[in-house]
C-alpha cells in the first residue's frame, strides 16, 4: 500500500524501476503512470520550454518530495497514490466519443437542463468536434482585437513561447511552489492553462472566459493560470469548469495567480461544475486548488466570485494578499454540496497595507448527506493601519442529514483594525415547502426558489449569462435532494 | 363538489379528526366555527395535503376525484386554495417572484398562457390596490417581517390572483382590525360565484356580518356537532361555545368589535 508520507513516497520512487528512459518517453503520446524527474523533463521538452522553466519545475518537484498531503481539511477520502496518475498525455483529437450518440445520456440530459447549446454540449461531453471550441481557440477568436489594445490572452504554453520574460517575471510570485503540497505538485507537472496580461491603463473591452474540462485521458488536471493587470488596468475573467462522469475519482490540482499593480482591478469569476460523483459517492473529481490574488499596488482591487456545485471533494480557498495601501479584496462564494459531496472552502484575506479593506460573503448550501465547511482567515499585519474586514457566512440546510461548519479565524495584530463577523444558519422548513406547494409549485421549484434567494447577493456579482447558468446549475445539482 | 365522509386524521398518534362529514356544493359559502383545538386547522391542512397529518379513515371526493390521493401541488393547480392561519415566511424570495411563479404554475395547468412580467405586474398591482397593500410589498420577501394584518392581506391577495374553485380560509379574520376584516370579506365576496365554493373557518361570528354564509357548522372535538343557517352563528355569539355540550373548552364570544 502506498501512502503519501514523504518517507514512503521517496521509498516508492527508489523502488521504481525506470524501464523507460527519457528518450523512449519522449516518443510516447501518453506517458506511463507515475512521476519522476524524467517525466518532468519530458513534459517540459514536449512543450519546448526554456531552460529556466524546466529548472523551476524540477525544483518544485524536489520540494514536493519533502512535503506531505494536507490532512487538516474536514474532508474524508482515501490516500491518493501519486504514482498511479498519468502526468502527460498528448491531447488526441479522436480520443473519446465520436458523436453525441456515444455520450452518456445522463450527461446530455444535464447539459440540456442547463440550456447549453448543442455544439457546446458536444464539446463539453468530450466529443471530438474539430477542436474549435477549445479553451485556446476561444482566445484566438478575439486575439486580434485584444492585441490592438496590447492585451495578451492565450494558453499558458503559448505564453511561455511568446512572452517568456513575463512568465519568468511573474510565475510563482503569488503562489510559490513551496506554498503547499498541491501547489508544489502543480508547479512540477502543470500541463497548460491560461495567461492574461493587461498593459498599463488598459480596460479590457470584453469579458475573457475559459472553459475547462477534464477527460480521463486529457491533460487538463493540472492547470496553471496567471493574470497580470498593470497600473490602472482592469479585467473581468470567467472560468467555467465541467467534467464528464467517470467512475474513478480524478485529481484536479490547479494553481491560479492574480497580480494587480497600482489602481488595477481584477475580477475573477468561477462557475465550477466538475462531476460530483453519484448519489453513493462513487466517482467524481477531487478538486484541490490554490487560487490567490496579490494586490501588489496601491488602490488595487481583486475580487473572487465563485459558484461551486461540482466535485466530489473541493478544497479551495481563493485568497487575497492586500499588500498595496488602500487596496481592496472581495470574496463572494456559493458552495453547494449534495449527496455525499464534501466541500471545504473559504478564503484568506491578508492585510498588509494601510487602509486595506476586504469583504467576505460566503453562502454554503448542504443537501442530502453533503457536508459544507467554510474556513475564513482574516489576518491584519502590524503595519496594516486602519484595515477593515466584513465577513458574513450564511449556511442553508436542506434535509436533516447534511452538515455545515464554519471556522472563522481572525488574527488582528494592529489595534486600529476593524473586523466584523456575522453568521447565520437556516434550514428549508417543511412549512415553507408546504406553503409553496399549496400555491401550485413543485417541491423542486420551491427549493430552487429559496436557494436562489439565498444566493442572490453572490449571483449579482456574476456577469449576466453566468448568473443565469449558475442558477440553473443549482437547480440541477439539487435534484433529488428532497422527498 | 366537495364530499367529506367520516374523515379521521391524527398527528403524532393523537386523534384529531374523529369522523367528520361535510358536503359543500358549488356556489356555496360554508362557515366552520369551533373552539380552539377542535381541529379546524387540521381539517384545512388535511384537505390541502399536508403530510404531517395522517389520514386514518374516511374519504374526500372533489369533483368526482379522490382528493386525498392527489399531490399537494396538483390540488393547488386544480383550484384548491388555503389561506393559512399562520402564513409562512420565506426569506430571500420576493413576494413578486413567488406570486408570479404560483400564478403561472396554476395558469399553465389550466391551459392558459403564462403571464409575462408586464402582464403580471399590471394584474398584481390592481389586486394589491383592492386589498390595500402598498406596492413595496411586492419587493419584500414573502411574509418576512409582515405584521399579522399584512400577512392576512397577502393571503387574500394570493387568493384573488389564483382564482381558486375551492377556497378555504383558516381564521383569516383573527387578530384583524375592522378595516382589514372588511378587506378579507370583500376578497371573499368578490370571489363568490356559482362555480366556486368557499369554506370560511372562523372563531368569531363578526366576519359573518360581512360574509353571509349559506351554511354554518360547529366543529367540536373533531366532529361537526351542529349545522344550521346564518342564525347558528348568532346563537354561538350569544351563548359562547359552552352550550354545545361536548365542547372541549368554553369560550366566551369576544366583545362585539368595531361597530359590527
Ligand atoms: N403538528 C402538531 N403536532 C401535535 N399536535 C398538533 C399538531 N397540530 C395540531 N395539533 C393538535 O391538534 C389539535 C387540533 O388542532 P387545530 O386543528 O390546530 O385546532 P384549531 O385550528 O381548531 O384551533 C390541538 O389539540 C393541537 O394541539
Ligand atoms: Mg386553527
Amino acid at each position: 500500500m502506498k501512502t503519501a508520507t514523504p518517507a514512503r513516497k521517496i521509498d516508492s520512487f527508489l523502488d521504481q524501476e525506470y524501464s523507460a528512459g527519457f528518450e523512449t518517453l519522449l516518443e510516447a503520446d501518453t506517458l506511463p503512470k507515475g512521476l519522476s524527474e524524467d517525466v518532468i523533463r519530458v513534459i517540459s521538452a514536449k512543450k519546448g520550454e526554456p531552460e529556466f522553466l524546466l529548472e523551476w519545475r524540477l525544483e518544485a518537484y524536489r520540494r514536493w518530495l519533502t512535503m506531505t498531503a494536507p490532512k487538516w481539511a474536514a474532508v474524508d477520502f482515501p490516500d491518493i497514490d501519486f504514482q498511479d496518475i498519468v502526468y502527460y498525455s498528448a491531447p488526441k483529437k479522436k480520443d473519446g466519443p465520436k458523436s453525441l450518440d456515444e455520450v452518456d445520456p445522463e450527461l446530455l440530459k444535464t447539459f440540456e437542463k442547463l440550456g447549453v447549446p448543442l455544439h457546446e454540449r458536444a464539446r463539453l461531453a468530450g466529443v471530438a468536434v474539430d477542436a474549435v471550441f477549445d479553451s485556446v481557440s476561444v482566445a484566438t477568436t478575439f486575439q486580434k482585437e485584444l492585441g490592438e489594445h496590447g492585451i495578451i490572452f492565450c494558453s499558458f504554453s503559448e505564453a511561455v513561447k511568446t512572452h517568456p520574460e513575463l512568465i519568468r517575471q511573474y510565475l510563482g510570485t503569488v503562489v510559490p511552489p513551496s506554498d503547499n503540497f498541491y501547489a508544489a505538485l502543480n508547479s512540477a507537472v502543470f500541463s497548460d492553462g491560461s495567461f492574461v496580461f493587461i498593459p498599463k491603463g488598459v480596460k479590457c473591452p470584453m469579458e475573457l472566459s475559459t472553459y475547462f474540462r477534464i477527460n480521463a485521458r486529457d491533460t487538463g488536471q493540472f492547470e496553471r493560470t496567471l493574470i497580470i493587470a498593470e497600473e490602472g488596468a482592469s479585467v473581468s475573467y470567467l472560468e467555467g469548469c465541467t467534467a464528464p462522469m467517470r467512475d474513478e475519482n480524478q485529481l484536479h490540482a490547479a494553481v491560479v495567480e492574480l497580480i494587480a499593480l497600482d489602481d488595477a482591478k481584477i475580477k475573477y469569476s468561477t462557475v465550477q461544475n466538475w462531476y460530483p460523483g453519484d448519489k453513493d459517492g462513487i466517482g467524481g473529481i477531487y478538486n484541490f486548488v490554490t487560487k490567490r490574488g496579490d494586490c501588489r499596488g496601491a488602490r488595487s482591487h481583486i475580487s473572487w466570485t465563485q459558484v461551486e456545485t461540482g466535485s466530489a471533494i473541493t478544497w479551495k480557498y481563493p485568497s487575497v494578499i492586500l499588500r498595496g495601501d488602500d487596496s481592496v479584496g472581495d470574496f463572494h462564494s456559493v458552495a453547494l454540496s449534495n449527496h455525499r459531496q464534501q466541500a471545504d472552502t473559504g478564503t484568506k484575506m491578508i492585510h498588509m497595507g494601510r487602509n486595506t479593506k476586504s469583504t467576505i460573503l460566503s453562502k454554503g448550501i448542504s443537501a442530502g448527506r453533503g457536508s459544507n465547511t467554510f474556513r475564513g482567515l482574516v489576518r491584519i499585519a502590524p503595519k496594516a493601519e486602519g484595515a477593515r474586514n466584513y465577513t458574513q457566512c450564511d449556511s442553508l440546510l436542506i434535509g436533516d442529514q447534511c452538515a455545515a461548519h464554519t471556522f472563522p479565524t481572525i488574527e488582528a495584530r494592529n489595534p486600529t483594525a476593524h473586523v466584523e463577523h456575522e453568521a447565520t444558519t437556516s434550514r428549508i422548513g417543511e412549512d415553507q415547502l408546504f406553503y409553496a406547494m399549496q400555491r401550485g409549485l413543485t417541491a423542486e421549484d420551491a427549493v430552487s426558489m429559496i436557494v436562489n434567494g439565498f444566493c442572490r447577493e453572490v449571483f449579482k456579482e456574476l456577469p449576466m449569462e453566468f448568473a443565469v447558468e449558475a442558477q440553473k446549475l443549482l437547480g440541477v445539482s439539487l435534484e433529488g435532494s428532497i422527498g | 363538489m366537495l364530499d367529506i365522509k367520516n374523515l379521521k386524521a391524527s398527528v403524532e398518534g393523537k386523534d384529531i379528526l374523529k369522523g367528520l362529514d361535510l358536503q359543500v356544493k358549488a356556489g356555496e359559502v360554508h362557515a366552520i366555527m369551533g373552539p380552539n383545538g377542535s381541529g379546524k386547522s387540521t381539517l384545512s391542512q388535511v384537505l390541502a395535503g399536508r403530510d404531517t397529518f395522517q389520514v386514518d379513515g374516511g374519504s374526500v371526493t372533489w369533483d368526482g376525484q379522490d382528493l386525498l390521493a392527489m399531490p399537494i401541488e396538483e390540488r393547488a393547480r386544480a383550484g384548491l386554495f388555503l389561506a393559512f392561519q399562520y402564513p409562512v415566511e420565506i426569506p430571500g424570495v420576493s413576494n413578486a417572484y413567488f406570486l408570479k411563479a404560483a400564478v403561472n404554475a396554476v395558469r399553465k395547468h389550466r391551459g392558459l398562457p403564462e403571464f409575462d412580467a408586464m402582464d403580471f405586474l399590471t394584474r398584481v398591482k390592481a389586486e394589491m390596490k383592492a386589498v390595500g397593500m402598498k406596492e413595496e410589498f411586492l419587493y419584500r420577501a414573502v411574509n418576512e417581517g409582515f405584521s399579522g394584518g399584512e400577512k392576512k392581506r397577502n393571503e387574500v391577495l394570493q387568493m384573488a390572483l389564483l382564482e381558486p374553485r375551492l377556497a378555504i380560509l383558516d381564521e383569516t379574520d383573527s387578530g384583524l382590525d375592522i378595516d382589514a376584516l372588511k378587506v378579507v370579506a370583500d376578497g371573499v365576496n368578490r370571489l363568490r360565484s356559482p362555480e366556486r365554493a368557499l369554506i370560511v373557518i372562523t372563531h368569531y361570528q363578526r366576519l359573518l356580518d360581512y360574509i353571509v354564509p349559506d351554511h354554518v357548522h360547529v366543529l367540536s372535538q373533531g366532529r361537526i356537532v351542529r349545522s344550521g343557517g346564518r342564525e347558528l352563528a348568532l346563537e354561538l355569539e350569544e351563548k359562547g361555545y359552552g352550550w354545545i355540550g361536548d365542547a372541549g373548552e368554553i369560550h366566551a364570544a369576544p366583545p362585539a368589535a368595531g361597530g359590527a
